[in-house]
């Protein structure tokens, strides 16, 4: 499954121009980003409430093939603007983290990807 | 360093005396991640495999991360001589007490304000130590730390290990 198959599927907001053909391989949820760096696995994609400009450095380093932000939150323009310069594609949902992770563990699995 | 057996992707001859510095401001995480992001690019430009792009990267990042959080101001710097690669981050901080506790996994001294940015939750040195090939820590409380990671960027093809 593509991130745009998956933002189509779960009728989710796009926010910058990220590489939405990148496939994703798996999910990753955390919003300690130490976690991240240490357990994501390229190609996941990532759902967290953390916003701020260390999100993209850390999904470029993964190579991570996009970031969820749930809850809603307001994403900072410089998160947006530097993704953008790598690619990655920042999505927001206004559903909480275990109700993303609910829906995207659900399409995956349906579609034998993980 | 190894130089024997087969090596993956880079070019022998690339990557002599390239020599980088990043300054870093204690508390200013906007400047997070510039030495990390030209390291990975120069990295790239060689050839070295991604994985161990990836490798040199989270231990450059949390390096960088460590000074924003505990410093007052500090450096990055790293230097591509061959096949090694040498990542120095000094730190003008309050130095770290205990060494062993700071390899500590879980273990942190970070203010809130830092575990409000997704950061301090004991994991940057282990992570570190985890991706580097050698990690030396030389810190003198009330003065300051500097850590250096040496990483082999052409390491025997049956090396690769996530």
């Amino acid at each position: 499954m593509t991130v745009r198959e998956l933002i189509g599927r779960l009728d989710l907001d796009l926010k910058n121009n990220g590489c939405v053909e990148a496939a994703i391989n798996g999910c990753y949820a955390s919003d300690m980003l130490s976690d991240v760096l240490a357990n994501g696995k390229e190609g996941n994609i990532w759902i967290t409430r953390q916003t701020h400009p260390n999100v993209v450095a850390v999904a470029a380093i993964k190579g991570l093939s996009g970031i969820i932000v749930t809850g809603g939150k307001q994403i900072e323009a410089e998160t947006l603007e530097k993704a953008e310069a790598e690619c990655i594609p920042v999505i927001s949902t206004s559903l909480q983290t275990y109700d993303m992770v609910g829906m995207v563990y659900n399409l995956l699995l349906k579609n034998e990807c993980r | 360093m190894s130089s024997k057996g087969k090596k993956e992707g880079m070019d022998p001859d690339a990557g002599s005396g390239q020599d980088v510095y990043f300054p870093l401001n204690g508390g200013d995480f906007s400047d997070a991640g510039a030495g990390s992001k030209s390291l990975r690019s120069e990295l790239a430009a060689l050839g070295v495999p991604a994985w161990i792009i990836r490798r040199a990267a989270i231990c450059a990042f949390e390096a960088e991360i460590n000074v924003i959080i505990h410093a007052v101001a500090g450096s990055l710097h790293y230097l591509i001589e061959g096949e090694t690669l040498t990542i120095t981050v000094t730190d003008m901080g309050p130095g770290i007490e205990d060494i062993g506790l700071a390899m500590k996994e879980g273990y942190t001294t970070a203010p809130d304000w830092a575990k409000e940015y997704g950061w301090g939750s004991g994991m940057g040195l282990p992570n570190i130590k985890k991706n580097a090939g050698t990690l030396s820590i030389d810190s003198v409380p009330g003065e300051g730390t500097t850590i250096e990671i040496i990483i082999n960027l052409a390491p025997p093809l049956n090396a690769r290990q996530e």
